[in-house]
C-alpha cells in the first residue's frame, strides 16, 4: 500500500515537474505571508514583520529546494539532468569522446572475443563429473605422443589398481550402405567402459557391457543425440532396432543425452564395441591387437592422486611381468606419457592461444592505458570549469557526481560497442579457428570475461577522472582560478609522459610479435612441398562392403576385388574430359592421415633383424610421381611393368638413399617393407622428398610401393588428379565418374591440394591474422597517445611557444622543440618495449618456424614501423605550435 | 514569541503533527503555530523540517492534501489525517507514553 503510494506520488511528480515545482513554491511562499502576517498581528511594521519572517525561514529559496527535493523521484531528476549535461560535455568534446569510446570498446571486444574462445579450451573444466580424475595414456614415440596397442591397454588395466575405470577408443567411419550412395559416419570404437571414464550414461536405452566386449560378441552402437534426431526422427522406440553399417547389422542399444560432448571426437555421432580378440594375445603377435592404433583414457579411482595413478602406470610400463609378453614395438621402452584429459585435448594449440591471450591481454594493458590517458588529458583541460562550478557554490560530492556520470557514460557507450564486437569477434574466430581446435561448440561469449574487461577498462577510467574533481576544494579554489588564466610555462604531467612510454612500450612488444610471425610465415610459405600442388584435386575413397572380405575359402580374393575396382575406378576418373592425370596413392602428402596409418618398418639386406627404420609407405598406382610431378633423382618411377606378378619395386626419398647409401648407388639395393616374411623388394628408383605432415616438418624417410605389389590391399587409398582448369569445379564429375564403378563406396574427403595446403598453416595464420590485428590496433592506440600527449602540450604551451616565437625562434627550432619532445618519449617506451620483448619473444619460439625469435629484419621493420608512426603522431602538433602567431598568442588570456 | 523555545525533540515532530491535525485539516504555518500555542511557546517548530516531514507523511499515506482557499482567500495546502494516520497515531503515543513513563519512573528513583 505504501510502497504503491511512493510509486504513484513519484510517478506524478515525475510527470508534472513544473506543476509540483509551482505547488512547492507556492506552499512555501504561503507559509512566509502567513509568518509575515502573523509578525503584524503582534504590531509590527510590514517591513520589521517581512524582516523577522525572513529571519525566521531563512532563505526561501534553499527552503523550496528543500521541500521540493524530497522523495525517489528527485535523485532520479538530478542523475538524468546530469546524464544530459554529461551527453552534452561530450558531445562538445566529441573528438575525445569517439576515440574514448572506440578504445573501450575495442579493448573490452577483443578482449572478451579472445578469451571466451579461450576458456572452454584452457580453463574450463570439461563437462565431465570430476574431469579431473580422467587421464589420458600414450605411448612414446621419440619422446612425443603416439598411439597404442590393445595388447598394451590390456595390461595396463589389468594390473593397475588407481584407476576405477580405462577404456580404448579409435575413429570408426561405418559406412551407411544401402542409401543412394555410400555415406560415411563419423564415429569412433571403444572398449566397454568408455563412457563411464567420461562419467556421461545413455539417456536412452543402456551403456556397453563388458560382457558385450569380447570377439565375435554382439554388434550394438550407441548413436548421439543428433544421429538420433536427424536420421530416426527421434523415434523413442529406436532401441533394439537393427542398422546396417559396412554390410553389416547392428542393434542401437542406447542414445546419449542432447548435452553430451565428445571431447575426444567432436564429430563423433556412433559407438560401437571393439572387440578385440584377447585369447591368442600372448601366443601372436602380428595380430591387429598389437597394433599400435589405439589412445586410452582411464578414470581415477576417488581418494588416489593424478600423480599416484601416473606413477603407477610408469612402474608397470616399466617392470614387464612374463604373463604378459610385448613384441618390439609395444615394449614401452621409453615409458608413457600420461597427461590429464583437459591438458592433453590442448596440447597442440595450447602455445599458440596463449600468445594470443597474451596478445589480447597486451592489447587490453594499451587499452586501458590510453583511456587513462584521454580522462586525465581531459580532465586537465577541466580544472578550471571545476574551479568556477565550485566557486559557485557546488559541493565536492555534487562535481564528483558529475565526472562520474560522464565517466559511466563513456563506459556503458564502450561496453555496448564492446559487446557487439565481442560477439562478431567470437564468431569470426570460430569461422577462423584452425581445424581440430577442441570445443569449438562449447565457445560463447563469455559473460565474466566481458564483466572483467568492461569492469577494468571502466573502474580506470572512473577512478582517474575524480583525481581533479577531488583536488576542488575551497581553500585552493582561488589559486586555480588564476592558474588557468594565467597558463605559463608548463610543467606537462609526468603521470601522462609515463603513460605514453608504456603505450610504446606495450606496442612494440604485440608488434614485434607480429612481426616475427609474419616473416615465420613468409618463410613457411617459400617451402616446396616437393610436388606441384596446383591444379590438383584429391579425393579420399574408402572400399566397404563384404566383397572386399578375405575369407578362408577364397585367400586374397578380398584384396583382389579391392584392387580391382580401384583400377576401374581410376580408369573412369582418367576418362573424365578436363583431367590431365590421375593416380591413387594410400597416403596423401599434407592430408592429416594418423601416422600408425601410415608409418611401417623397413630394413635394408644388409641390416641387423631387430633394427631398421620407420618409414612412410606410399602404396601408389602407375603415373602417380608423374601426376604429383615429384622429380625423379635416379631410376625410374613405379609404372605399368610392376604387376602382381613381376619382381617387387620400390623407390626411396631422396635424402633417404642420401642417408642410408652415401657413396653407392642406391638402385638395385633390396629390402623389407613390413612383414619379414615376403620377397625382398629391389629399389629401381629415387625420388625428391615430399612433406608429408605439413610444410613445417622436414620430409619424413619414403619408400614407394606399387599397389599391386603390396602385402595387403589398402582399403583406403586418396585419388590424386591434375586438373587442366580450375581442380574444384572438376570434383562433381569425378566423383560420379567414381561412383559409375560401384555406387556404394563412399568418398570421404574431396578437397584441393590448395586447400589442404591452408589447413596445413591454419593454426599459424590463426595466430598470425589475430596478431596483426592486434598489433595495428596497439599502434593506432599509441599514436593516438602519443598525439594526444603532444597536442596537449602545445596547446598549454601556446603562450610560452609565443613567447619564444616572440623573442626569435624560428619556425624550425619550435618544431623541433616539440617533435625532439615526443621523440624522446617514444624512444624511452621502444627501448623499454625492447626488453619486454626479448622475454615475450623466446616463450613464441615454439611458434616460429625456419626463423629465430632474435630475426632482425623482423625487428627492424617493426622498430621502423613505430618510429615512423611515432613521427608523423608528433608532426601534427609540432606544426602546430610552429604556426603559432606570438601576438595572437600572447593576447590569447 | 519568547526565546527561550526550543526545536522540537529529535523523533517526536511526526507525532506532534499527527496529533495537531486530529481535530481537524491545517495548513503548514496553522500547524506550526498550533504546535507552538499548545505547547505553549516551548516548542518551536522549523519550517524547513515541518514541510519536509508532511512530504513525508503524505507519501506514507497518513496524511492526505488538498488545496483550499484560506480565509484570507489566498491558495493553501490543507492537510488532513487519513484512517492509517490515525492508527499511526495511536501506536506513536502509546509508544512515546511508555518511554516517557519509563524515563519518569527512572528520574523519580535517582531523586
Amino acid at each position: 500500500m505504501s510502497l504503491w503510494r511512493q510509486v504513484r506520488y513519484g510517478l506524478r511528480g515525475m510527470m508534472r515537474g513544473d506543476a509540483a515545482d509551482n505547488d512547492a513554491a507556492d506552499e512555501v511562499r504561503q507559509y512566509f505571508e502567513d509568518t509575515v502576517a502573523a509578525w503584524k498581528e503582534r504590531g509590527l511594521s510590514d517591513d520589521d514583520a517581512r524582516r523577522a519572517a525572513r529571519r525566521e525561514l531563512g532563505n526561501l529559496t534553499a527552503l523550496r529546494e528543500q521541500v521540493r527535493s524530497f522523495g525517489w523521484e528527485n535523485a532520479v531528476r538530478a542523475f538524468t539532468s546530469d546524464l544530459r549535461y554529461a551527453a552534452r560535455q561530450l558531445r562538445h568534446d566529441l573528438g575525445f569522446a569517439v576515440v574514448s569510446i572506440l578504445t573501450l570498446a575495442l579493448g573490452i571486444g577483443a578482449g572478451t572475443a579472445i578469451f571466451s574462445a579461450v576458456n572452454p579450451i584452457l580453463f574450463q573444466p570439461l563437462p565431465y563429473p570430476h574431469a579431473n580424475r580422467i587421464l589420458a595414456i600414450w605411448n612414446t614415440y621419440h619422446g612425443t605422443r603416439s598411439e597404442l596397442a590393445f595388447g598394451t591397454y590390456r595390461e595396463l588395466a589389468q594390473r593397475s589398481r588407481s584407476f576405477d575405470a580405462m577404456a580404448t577408443f579409435e575413429p570408426w567411419q561405418p559406412a551407411f550402405t544401402g542409401t543412394a550412395h555410400g555415406e560415411r559416419l563419423e564415429g569412433q570404437s571403444v572398449s566397454a567402459a568408455f563412457f563411464r571414464v567420461l562419467g556421461v550414461a545413455p539417456v536412452l536405452g543402456r551403456d556397453f557391457r563388458d560382457s558385450e566386449d569380447v570377439f565375435n560378441g554382439p554388434r550394438v552402437v550407441i548413436i548421439s543425440d543428433g544421429l538420433w534426431r536427424s536420421r530416426f526422427h527421434g523415434d523413442p522406440a529406436i532401441l533394439g532396432r537393427p542398422v546396417k553399417l559396412d554390410g553389416d547389422n547392428f542393434t542401437i542399444v542406447g542414445v546419449m543425452p542432447s548435452r553430451f560432448e565428445d571431447v575426444l571426437a567432436p564429430d563423433a555421432e556412433i559407438w560401437t564395441l571393439a572387440q578385440y580378440d584377447g585369447r591368442r594375445i600372448t601366443s601372436d603377435m602380428s595380430g591387429w591387437a598389437w597394433g599400435n592404433h589405439l589412445r586410452i583414457v582411464g578414470r581415477v579411482r576417488p581418494g588416489v592422486t593424478a600423480g599416484a595413478a601416473t606413477g603407477e602406470l610408469e612402474s608397470i610400463a616399466g617392470t614387464p611381468w612374463p604373463q604378459f609378453p610385448r613384441p618390439r614395438w609395444a615394449a614401452l621402452r621409453h615409458g608413457l606419457i600420461v597427461d590429464s584429459l583437459q591438458h592433453d585435448i590442448a596440447q597442440t594449440v595450447r602455445p599458440a592461444l596463449l600468445a594470443v591471450l597474451l596478445a589480447v591481454l597486451l592489447v587490453l594493458a594499451i587499452a586501458c592505458v590510453n583511456v587513462v590517458n584521454l580522462v586525465l588529458a581531459r580532465s586537465e583541460r577541466r580544472r578550471g570549469e571545476f574551479a568556477v562550478r565550485g566557486a559557485l557554490g557546488a559541493s565536492r560530492l555534487r562535481i564528483v557526481r558529475q565526472v562520474i556520470t560522464e565517466n559511466l557514460l563513456l563506459a556503458i557507450l564502450g561496453g555496448a560497442l564492446g559487446l557487439g564486437l565481442a560477439f562478431a569477434g567470437v564468431r569470426a574466430l570460430v569461422a577462423l579457428s584452425p581445424p581440430r581446435l577442441p570445443r569449438l561448440d562449447a565457445i560463447a561469449v563469455n559473460a565474466a570475461a566481458f564483466g572483467f574487461a568492461l569492469g577494468i577498462t571502466a573502474a580506470i577510467g572512473l577512478l582517474t577522472g575524480l583525481i581533479p574533481a577531488m583536488h576542488v576544494s575551497r581553500p585552493e579554489l582561488q589559486g586555480t582560478l588564476q592558474q588557468t588564466s594565467r597558463r605559463t610555462a608548463g610543467h606537462p604531467s609526468v603521470i601522462r609522459r609515463a603513460l605514453v612510454v608504456t603505450e610504446v612500450a606495450l606496442a612494440l612488444v604485440l608488434l614485434v610479435g607480429a612481426g616475427l610471425l609474419l616473416h615465420s610465415m613468409r618463410r613457411l610459405l617459400a617451402v616446396q612441398p616437393g610436388f606441384d600442388p596446383s591444379h590438383l584435386l584429391t579425393l579420399e575413397v574408402q572400399t566397404s562392403g563384404h566383397q572386399f572380405d578375405n575369407l578362408p575359402a577364397s585367400p586374397g580374393g578380398g584384396d583382389a576385388n579391392r584392387r580391382r575396382f580401384y583400377r576401374e575406378a581410376l580408369e573412369a576418373v582418367r576418362h573424365v574430359p578436363g583431367v590431365e592425370e590421375a593416380a591413387f596413392t594410400s597416403a596423401l602428402p599434407l592430408s592429416d592421415d594418423p601416422s600408425w596409418q601410415i608409418l611401417y618398418g623397413a630394413r635394408f639386406e644388409d641390416e641387423d633383424p631387430q633394427g631398421g627404420h620407420n618409414v612412410i609407405r606410399y602404396a601408389v598406382s602407375p603415373g602417380y610421381c608423374k601426376t604429383m610431378r615429384i622429380p625423379i633423382v635416379s631410376g625410374r618411377c613405379i609404372d605399368e611393368r610392376d604387376t602382381e606378378s613381376a619382381p617387387p619395386a620400390a623407390l626411396l626419398s631422396a635424402s633417404f638413399a642420401r642417408r642410408q647409401f652415401p657413396a653407392q648407388d642406391p638402385i638395385g639395393k633390396r629390402l623389407h617393407v613390413g612383414p619379414d616374411d615376403r620377397p625382398w623388394y629391389v629399389v629401381v628408383g629415387v625420388v625428391g622428398d615430399v612433406r608429408q605432415t605439413s610444410l613445417a616438418l622436414s620430409a619424413p624417410d619414403a619408400v614407394y610401393l606399387s599397389t599391386e605389389q603390396t602385402w595387403f590391399a589398402d582399403e583406403t587409398l586418396s585419388f590424386v588428379v591434375r586438373t587442366h582448369g580450375e581442380a574444384a569445379s572438376l570434383a562433381p564429375v569425378v566423383r560420379s565418374a567414381i561412383w559409375s564403378v560401384d555406387k556404394d563406396q563412399p568418398i570421404v574427403r574431396v578437397a584441393t591440394m590448395d586447400a589442404l595446403l591452408d589447413v596445413t598453416q591454419a593454426q599459424r595464420s590463426f595466430v598470425l591474422i589475430l596478431f596483426e590485428a592486434f598489433g595495428l590496433a596497439a599502434l593506432s592506440l599509441a599514436a593516438v597517445g602519443i598525439y594526444g600527449v603532444l597536442a596537449g602540450d602545445v596547446a598549454e604551451r601556446t603562450r610560452e611557444i609565443g613567447v619564444r616565437a616572440a623573442l626569435g625562434a624560428s619556425r624550425g627550432s619550435i618544431m623541433r622543440l616539440v617533435l625532439g619532445d615526443g621523440l624522446r618519449l617514444t624512444g624511452l617506451g621502444m627501448l623499454i618495449g625492447i626488453c619486454g620483448a626479448l622475454c615475450a619473444g623466446r616463450a613464441m619460439a615454439t611458434l616460429l618456424y625456419g626463423i629465430s625469435y632474435l630475426d632482425w629484419i623482423a625487428w627492424l621493420g617493426v622498430v621502423a614501423l613505430l618510429s615512423m608512426v611515432a613521427v608523423i603522431a608528433c608532426w601534427i602538433p609540432a606544426w602546430r605550435a610552429a604556426c603559432v602567431d606570438p601576438s595572437i598568442a600572447l593576447r590569447a588570456e | 514569541m519568547n526565546d527561550a523555545n526550543t526545536d522540537v525533540i529529535q523523533g517526536t515532530l511526526d507525532m506532534l503533527i499527527l496529533k495537531t491535525l486530529s481535530p481537524g485539516p491545517l495548513h503548514g504555518f496553522g500547524i506550526a503555530r498550533r504546535v507552538e500555542q499548545i505547547s505553549r511557546g516551548v516548542f518551536k517548530v522549523n519550517p524547513g523540517s515541518l514541510l519536509t516531514a508532511l512530504q513525508r507523511l503524505e507519501r506514507a499515506g497518513w496524511l492526505d492534501a488538498e488545496w483550499r482557499q484560506t480565509e484570507n482567500a489566498r491558495r493553501a495546502k490543507f492537510y488532513r489525517l487519513t484512517r492509517s494516520g490515525r492508527r499511526q497515531l495511536e501506536i506513536e503515543t502509546a509508544d512515546w507514553n511508555r518511554r516517557a513513563s519509563a524515563i519518569a519512573r527512572l528520574l523519580r528513583q535517582e531523586g
